[in-house]
């Protein structure tokens, strides 16, 4: 699968022969597991490893905890507390799947930015790029309604804001909202179809995951220096590389338990800590919480959403052009979903040859404002919607677009790059302090 | 990278203020010392006991606990009742039963009665539906140590009333420090010595909102001492599987960094 040069699959027995003309099952895998991975790694490249493992962990606590489950307004409420009191260990289960949406996100948001200061995005892995914008999409989709699933005042508020997003949408905004919830409001119909979605979700984000495994390990891991593998030979390729198994598998693991261990102090100790309380009171459509917060993940695009208001010049601009169709809501709307494209499109606005933020001097300062600005709106969208914090939000917000399409295009063109390394083996050889070429 | 690791550990901490800031504008909520706090902290089996004899005698008037089985009263690590005890205490309420369409006796496998009062809250879940504690710096994190401060918050609230009481539309409200927005319609519950407690333990009202906010936090969250449990086999093993991932880690890469393998 992999472009570089490495030793592939042989089968030796005649079992493994046999099955190996039939189906080349063992050998995809030998590939997939042995793909050649440049060896100056650093400690940020494990998230992808955490990512996998939540899936799963999502997926197996998530269909036991559908065992005992129902998905009606009367009961769901009532069928979490069951799961919670009676169901063997099922308090543990819901917990981990809880918190476990957590750590997913925490894990997708610092992958992301990986991939950002590192120009994993460039050619030639725009595909993966693209494939992994679609599964955050999914992921956030995913999560969204499964915080629905318990019923509580949160719940049932959160879907009320959201999909009310989608009435904005100009002549065809209530149709769709309608038709989304399954009715004129969040009900019955709306549990049911979220419940459905949410089961099915995840599967489609394991494939798409597969996916962009399958197209990273076709151009190969983007790696610290951003300097490609060599691939004249297969002795060249080696120099520069280690295969995946044993030795990231082995680091990634290491990784792995550490973060596991510090989320299973949070599973154990403090299991309501990213949760709100407010949804530990069932859903009641009559009773509107004091503030309506979305989880945590969904802060900052929240605080883009709501930061652009009918007096902001850009809404009033937008507004008088079209003669109306693009009023505040709507806007909000477009932002928000727009703070995601621009992000998707970073392949394509980003000029710079150079693709490691290591070796572009001015990048670096706006990539870390990037990420200040990230946190800042997160703080932003978990504050009440007033002054002070209306003016900051939209200042962050606007960092959030400049950076994409102004900064992104225009660092290419006047930054002047420091040198990068010829090969990976000499800025792995300069960091270890090894002199020349190793000997075995 | 370090740089990398610092920046993300700061982003961790900085995105879980949200849920906790959001709640803000409460009222005053006073720190109990409670023995189920911190990672080690259980419920001490005494206390629930005391709380449920206020709950039955004081609060049942109004509010149910229609998510508590009455069964779970012997578990271990609740109340720690035998089973005829439980079975005793059942007999007290009565529930409607659909197969015989009328009321009878409860049984330990039913539940605690709903509210009786239609405006009274239920309380299975009081004690994790509000939050009382979002420090330091609203970051929430001293829940690991005191929790999120719901018991903290329900006992306040008991030991809350000035004695200030106002009428508003027919409906009398009493003036109340831990209450949001400061005026409540329930008058004040508890006075010094109205619950008699079997084991001689100090019957002031100020005792009493413990020992209840205690029992409702065991109602909302009985298998508390079993997760902290879980959770501590947990770090304990995890953090031997770190140890000997991390040396076989650094044992595995040696001969690629060109050290000398130990």
């Amino acid at each position: 699968m992999s472009g570089i040069p490495h030793d592939h699959y042989e089968p030796q027995s005649g079992g493994e022969k046999w099955l190996h003309r039939r189906l080349p099952i063992v050998g995809l895998l030998y590939d997939t597991i042995m793909i050649p991975t440049p060896k100056n790694l650093n400690w940020m490249w494990i998230w992808g490893i955490v990512l996998t493992f939540c899936l799963a962990l999502q997926i197996i606590t998530g269909i036991v905890l559908v065992m005992h489950y129902t998905p009606h307004v009367d009961l769901a409420f009532a069928s979490v507390e069951h799961i919670m009191r009676n169901v063997n260990g099922g308090h543990m289960l819901r917990y981990l799947h809880s918190n476990g949406a957590s750590l997913f996100f925490i894990a997708v948001y610092l992958h992301i930015f990986r991939g950002l200061y590192y120009g994993s995005y460039k050619a030639p892995r725009e595909v993966t790029w693209i494939i992994g914008m679609l599964i955050y999409l999914m992921m956030m989709g995913t999560a969204f309604m499964g915080y629905v699933l318990p019923w509580g005042q949160m719940s049932f508020w959160g879907a009320t804001v959201i999909t009310g997003l989608f009435g904005a949408i100009p002549f065809i905004g209530e149709p769709i909202q309608t038709w989304l919830l399954g009715g004129p409001a969040v009900d019955n119909a709306t549990l049911n179809r979220f419940f459905s979605l949410h089961y099915l979700l995840p599967f489609v984000i394991a494939a798409l995951v597969a996916v962009h495994i399958w197209a990273f390990h076709t151009t190969g891991n983007n790696n610290p220096t951003g300097v490609e593998v060599r691939r004249g030979s297969k002795e060249e390729a080696e120099r520069d590389t280690v295969p995946f198994w044993p030795y990231f598998v082995i680091k990634d693991l290491f990784a792995l338990a550490v973060i596991l261990a510090v989320f299973f102090a949070i599973v154990g100790f403090m299991p309501n800590y990213l949760g709100h309380p407010d949804n530990y009171i069932e859903a009641n459509p009559l009773v509107t919480p004091a503030h309506i917060v979305p989880e945590w993940y969904f802060l900052p695009f929240y605080a883009i959403l709501r930061a652009f208001t009918g007096d902001v010049w850009v809404v009033i601009a937008a507004n008088w052009i079209t003669g109306g169709i693009i009023d505040a809501k709507f806007f909000g709307v477009l932002a928000m979903f727009g703070a995601i494209a621009v992000m998707a499109l970073a392949p394509w606005l980003d000029t710079s040859r150079v693709r490691s933020g290591r070796y572009r001097p001015m990048f670096k300062w706006w990539f870390a404002l990037l990420v200040v600005d990230f946190v800042v709106l997160m703080w932003l969208g978990a504050m009440p919607a007033e002054e002070p914090y209306a003016t900051f939000s939209l200042i962050a917000s606007a960092y959030w677009f400049a950076y994409f399409l102004i900064i992104l295009p225009l660092l290419g063109v006047i930054e002047k790059p420091q040198e990068q390394p010829a090969t990976i083996e000499e800025d792995f050889n300069a960091h270890y302090g090894k002199a020349g070429t190793p000997a075995e | 990278m370090l740089k990398k690791l610092a920046i993300s550990a700061t982003a961790a901490l900085a995105l879980s203020a949200g849920a906790a800031l959001a709640a803000g504008a409460e009222g005053h909520v006073e720190d109990f010392d409670f023995s189920f706090e911190g990672p080690f902290g259980t419920y001490d089996q005494n206390q629930l006991q005391r709380g449920l004899k206020v709950y039955t005698e004081v609060c049942s008037a109004c509010h149910g606990l229609r998510y508590v089985p009455l069964r779970t009263l012997s578990d271990e690590g609740g109340p720690n009742f035998t089973e005829e005890q439980v079975r005793a205490y059942a007999s007290r309420y009565e529930v409607y039963d659909e197969e015989i369409d009328d009321f009878r006796a409860a049984t330990p496998t039913d539940h605690f009665p709903q509210s009786s009062l239609e405006t009274a809250p239920d309380l299975s879940l009081m004690a994790k539906a509000r939050a009382g504690f979002h420090g330091p710096y609203g970051t929430g994190l001293n829940q690991l140590f005191k929790g999120i401060g719901g018991p903290e918050y329900i006992a306040s609230l008991l030991t809350g009333y000035t004695g200030e009481e106002k009428e508003e539309a027919g409906t009398l409200y009493y003036e109340n420090t831990a209450f949001p927005g400061g005026w409540i319609a329930m008058a004040p519950p508890l006075s010094d010595g109205l619950v008699e407690y079997a084991d001689g333990h100090d019957n002031s009202a100020h005792h009493m909102a413990e020992d209840v906010a205690a029992f409702l936090m065991w109602a909302a969250e009985p298998k508390m001492m079993a997760r902290k449990h879980a959770g501590l086999t947990g770090v304990i093993f995890l953090t031997i599987l770190t140890v000997l991932l991390y040396l076989t880690n650094k044992r595995l890469w040696a001969p690629v960094k060109g050290k000398k393998t130990g």
